[in-house]
């Protein structure tokens, strides 16, 4: 078990205490330093008491500072490589990743790509640091807090002669009514906003102990940032998903179970005037239009009760709305981003029957690519059926038309045309910018008379609710900083040693503002400001006297 | 009078007032001794006017601002001018509140110069009122840039400060490897304003150059060279007369328009090493040595101390700014809140770095000089950021 050292002031102390925790008399300190180091209260931290167990190795290795920095370090310098080379999910759509690197970059692409550069934040060995990191934060955190908190919590007011001497902050004044002058002093600092406390007739004053709590608090938003981070990778937590949805078209949202539908009626594209006199020179400049706005006008709806498989939902409108970049829509936990859009593509292709020997038309039909129909009825005995549609055609290798896609890129036509004087039918075959007759010559033909287009528009869904841990996290972590940076712990401390009032301060940042509430504290008490220190021992320096 | 117009004779103003504000606070810290309280008295009032000449160049600058709002319809930080003007603005603006924290002259002196030229810097991007394309149109964009400037800001004062204490500290008497980098600190600086009268001195003589090449998209385009070309595209051909090109750029330069901005650096390099040794053998000493006896009359630890007091204040704004409202905006406008690009990720290695920077802080020894030089380099990584990772790093933000 630990022993306890007992101090002469009758404090027990945890073993491996350097500065007693009530009184501050330094325990075992080196004497030879005329200001003490006061980090962490000089308190018994587990690291610095117990080094023989592996348990005790390991633990002393994740709490130390220095390989706390060099994690850090390590992830800065992994994600600065990682800018140097496109990540994989940037490089063109086309490329193969396999063979992008070395071809793009030579060998310090191979390299970056056998190293795990080109994905790196999937990559295993920078999910380990990531959680070393995380590790060394919460090991130091508890390897300090713990101590930390118990020699705040039994501070005394009387501290040790050896403790006040070596303090940054030091002055003895020559009094000759030190009871008023304290009496005056605690008046002062209690202006200031110091909480007081007597004994003995000393005094000890501090403020902003709150923020000694800064560094764990913001920790702990660290790690639970890393922990939603992580959460990512697990189902459930978080879906992506991708939806292109034709203008008039209405499709499940994907990645909600079809739950959800979504109705598009219209894309719209908007550029900035040409003319507009504000950006008129930065337009000529761009050479072009500049994008004002992409929006998707859409109707979302609602599958009510249960679908049945291979039924048609009944649907309930549950609202409108126009789906702009950065005004996504939202609706139970999901978003939906305009993301993505395609202009102009086609949707319909009309066709005019005409009689070749006179050039008389009977009859327009309209085709819809992605869903045409077989037949069509133009009257008077005229009718149209649709035998075989390529939407993306070519040749095959067998030297037949065939499709190579169900997107109508290239779409191509085998018709044939019923005519009162052709009941069996004429055939005709039609792709753009050809019209072939394969069965032999025919009286009729079929004439593209005209084209539908419509837009595309590509939306994201999104549902993440590793978000809502990120941001709590990132809260915290702000709030901890603040109040770790925002506001500082000062002390200080009145003893009276005979006719004699020795005082001495300290903060943990901020000497400055410190330094002014003294400048108070001595100008409405009479007392003798304390000298800093540091700035004697450079001054000295810089003029070779002895320190 | 046009809006813009007025913004920019705002700007104009801004630029004289700092740059004779730099020079009072030049004068109010020149000669003193460290401790000595006449000295010190006499610096007083010359810096408290420092201070108001400050102040009246900042509300030019916020009338340089007000003005393009009014004259663009939108808040004027969408392009690489006006970020870069924003952030010299709130560059100011960081050392208006640390000079009324701890009345400092020292402070004055290397901050206000650098604020110069940063918007000296920032007047070369064209400054056309440009209209806003979808993914910039939101306030949360707006909240996010003028935060990150804010906290850019101040951490840029600790370095400003930082390289007070180290002009202050570092021995000249001899060379040394220290007195080498603060000479490379001080050649860095000249190579901005290099660029700075280069690229001036080039635009008013409308010089053009004009070449072929394969862009970034693969696709052929043309580019155009403001400046003589000393390397050309990679497998560019000249397609007008002037000079050169000496050499190709690299293969791998593969940002909007590359070559033309490796040109400028190299163009911007050269021209820093001519002033540097202008300056140089004027003085007949290292810059740094002559701004050493300028600096006799500061103190060092409240230096140290206002260095890291600035990182203190500005590590969670820059945060705050780079990291939480940059995620929020970026979910909005590009469907995820961190997406790994390269400016985000910048953000995040400034974030770290001045994670490690407080952490060592925590270590015996790190206070003073190493933490100084520290703080120096948080501020080239900032420049980095802004003008390293925009220029050549091709991503979702880059402005130019
Ligand atoms: C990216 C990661 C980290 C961030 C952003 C971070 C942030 C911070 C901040 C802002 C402080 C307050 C500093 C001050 O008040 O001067 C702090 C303190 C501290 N951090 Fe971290 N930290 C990180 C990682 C770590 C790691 C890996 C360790 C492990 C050794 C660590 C150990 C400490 C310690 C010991 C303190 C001082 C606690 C105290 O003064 O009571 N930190 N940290």
């Amino acid at each position: 078990m630990s022993q306890d050292i007992v101090c002469d002031c009758g404090h027990k102390n945890p073993e491996g205490t350097i500065l007693c925790e009530a009184c501050g008399k330094p325990l075992k300190d080196d004497e030879t330093k005329p200001i003490l180091n006061m980090r962490y209260e000089g308190s018994a931290r587990r690291s610095q008491t117990y080094k023989k167990t592996p348990i005790d190795k390991i633990w002393n290795f994740f709490s130390s500072v220095k390989v706390g920095i060099t994690l850090i370090i390590l992830v800065l310098i992994a994600v600065a490589i990682g800018t140097i080379f496109p990540q994989d999910v940037y490089i063109p759509a086309n490329a193969d990743p396999e063979t992008f690197y070395k071809d793009q970059y030579g060998i310090l692409g191979e390299w970056y790509k056998a190293l795990g550069f080109d994905h790196l934040y999937n990559s295993w060995w920078f999910v380990i640091l990531l959680g070393l990191l995380g590790l060394s934060i919460i090991v130091a955190s508890i390897d300090r807090f713990v101590p930390l908190h118990r020699a705040l919590k039994n501070q005394k007011v009387t501290r040790h002669d050896r403790f006040m001497k070596k303090q940054r902050l030091f002055g003895v004044t020559l009094s000759n009514s030190p009871e008023k002058q304290l009496e005056m002093a605690a008046k002062a600092l209690k202006e200031k906003r110091y909480r007081v406390k007597e004994e003995d007739g000393n005094l000890f004053a501090e403020k902003g102990r709150f923020s000694r709590w800064g560094p764990y608090v913001n920790h702990i938003g660290l790690i639970i940032v890393l922990i939603g981070g992580m959460l990512r990778f697990f189902p459930g937590m978080y879906t992506n998903e991708v939806l292109w949805l034709h203008e008039g078209e209405t499709a499940s949202v994907p990645g909600t179970h079809d739950q959800y539908y979504l109705t598009n009626h219209q894309f719209i594209f908007q550029t900035y005037d040409p003319d507009d006199k504000k950006y008129k020179e930065a337009l000529k400049d761009a050479g072009g239009a500049i994008a004002k706005n992409y929006q998707s006008n859409v109707t979302l709806y609602k599958a009510e009760g249960h679908p049945i498989l291979g039924e048609e939902p009944k649907l309930k409108k549950v609202k409108n709305a126009g789906v702009r970049v950065n005004h996504p829509l939202k609706f139970d936990h999901y978003q939906l981003f305009q993301s993505d859009y395609r202009l102009g593509e086609l949707y319909k292709m009309n066709f005019k029957l005409i009689d070749k020997r006179n050039n008389q038309p009977h009859g327009e039909i309209s085709v819809n690519l992605f869903n045409p129909k077989r037949l069509y009825h133009l009257g008077k005995g005229f009718r149209i059926k649709l035998l075989d549609y390529f939407p993306d055609f070519y040749f095959n290798k067998k030297g037949e038309p065939a499709s190579k896609s169900d997107n109508p890129n290239n779409p191509a036509f085998i018709f044939k045309m019923y005519s009162p004087d052709h009941p069996k039918g004429e055939t005709n075959f039609i792709a753009i910018k050809k019209n072939l007759e394969p069965l032999g010559k025919n009286d009729y033909k079929m004439v593209l008379s005209g084209l539908k287009t419509r837009n595309v528009s590509g939306f994201v869904v999104k549902r993440d609710f590793t978000i809502w841990i990120v941001f709590a996290g990132a809260i915290i972590f702000l709030i901890g900083v603040a109040q770790g940076m925002y506001w500082n712990h000062r002390r200080i401390w009145l003893k009276r040693k005979g006719d004699d009032i020795w005082m001495s301060a300290l903060t943990n940042k901020n000497w400055y503002g410190l330094k002014k509430d003294l400048h108070y504290l001595t100008g409405e008490s009479g007392l003798s400001e304390p000298v800093d220190r540091l700035e004697e021992k450079i001054y000295r320096q810089e003029r070779g006297m002895k320190a | 009078m046009s809006m813009v117009k007025i913004s920019s004779i705002c700007l104009l103003a801004a630029f004289i007032l700092y740059t004779l504000a730099t020079i009072i606070f030049t004068v109010a810290v020149t000669g003193k001794k460290f401790r000595n309280k006449s000295g010190e008295n006499a610096g007083k009032w010359i810096g408290r006017f420092g201070f108001i000449v400050t102040i009246i160049g900042f509300i030019a600058q916020m009338g340089y601002f007000f003005a393009r709002w009014s004259a663009e319809g939108h808040v004027p930080v969408s392009n690489l001018f006006e970020y870069t003007t924003f952030f010299s603005m709130m560059m100011v603006f960081a050392f208006m509140i640390i000079y009324i924290i701890y009345r400092n002259n020292g402070v004055g002196v290397l901050t206000l110069p650098i604020a110069v030229v940063i918007i000296a810097y920032a007047s070369v991007f064209p400054h056309e009122v440009e209209p806003l394309i979808p993914a910039l149109q939101s306030n949360w964009l707006k909240v996010h840039v003028t935060t990150v400037a804010l906290g850019e800001g101040i951490l840029s004062l600790s370095a400003a400060t930082g390289l007070v204490y180290l002009l202050r500290v570092v021995d000249q008497s001899k060379p040394s490897k220290k007195t080498f980098w603060l000479e490379f600190v001080m050649y860095s600086i000249t190579v901005m304003i290099a660029f700075v009268i280069i690229s001036f001195s080039f635009q008013a003589a409308h010089y053009n150059e004009k070449f072929k090449w394969i862009n970034e998209k693969g696709n052929e385009a043309v580019l155009v060279y403001h400046m003589p070309a000393i390397a050309g595209p990679y497998e560019g051909e000249k397609i007008s007369g002037g000079f050169g090109p000496l050499f190709p750029s690299p293969s791998w330069m593969n940002g909007v328009e590359a070559p033309r901005k490796f040109n400028t650096v190299i163009w911007s390099l050269l021209g820093g090493v001519v002033l540097y040794w202008i300056i140089r053998l004027i003085l007949r000493q290292r810059i740094s040595a002559a701004l050493q006896k300028i600096l006799k009359g500061v103190n060092p630890p409240l230096m140290d101390e206002i260095s890291y007091r600035s990182v203190a204040i500005g590590f969670p704004i820059f945060t705050l700014g780079g990291l939480v409202f940059a995620a929020i905006w970026a979910q909005q406008a590009w469907t995820r809140f961190w997406g790994w690009d390269p400016k985000e990720v910048w953000a995040l290695i400034t974030f770290l770095f001045y994670a490690a920077y407080l952490h060592f802080r925590l270590s015996r020894g790190w206070h003073g000089e190493k933490s100084a030089w520290l703080s120096v380099i948080g501020f080239v990584i900032i420049m980095f950021n802004l003008v390293f990772v925009n220029l050549v790093i091709a991503g979702l933000h880059s402005y130019a």
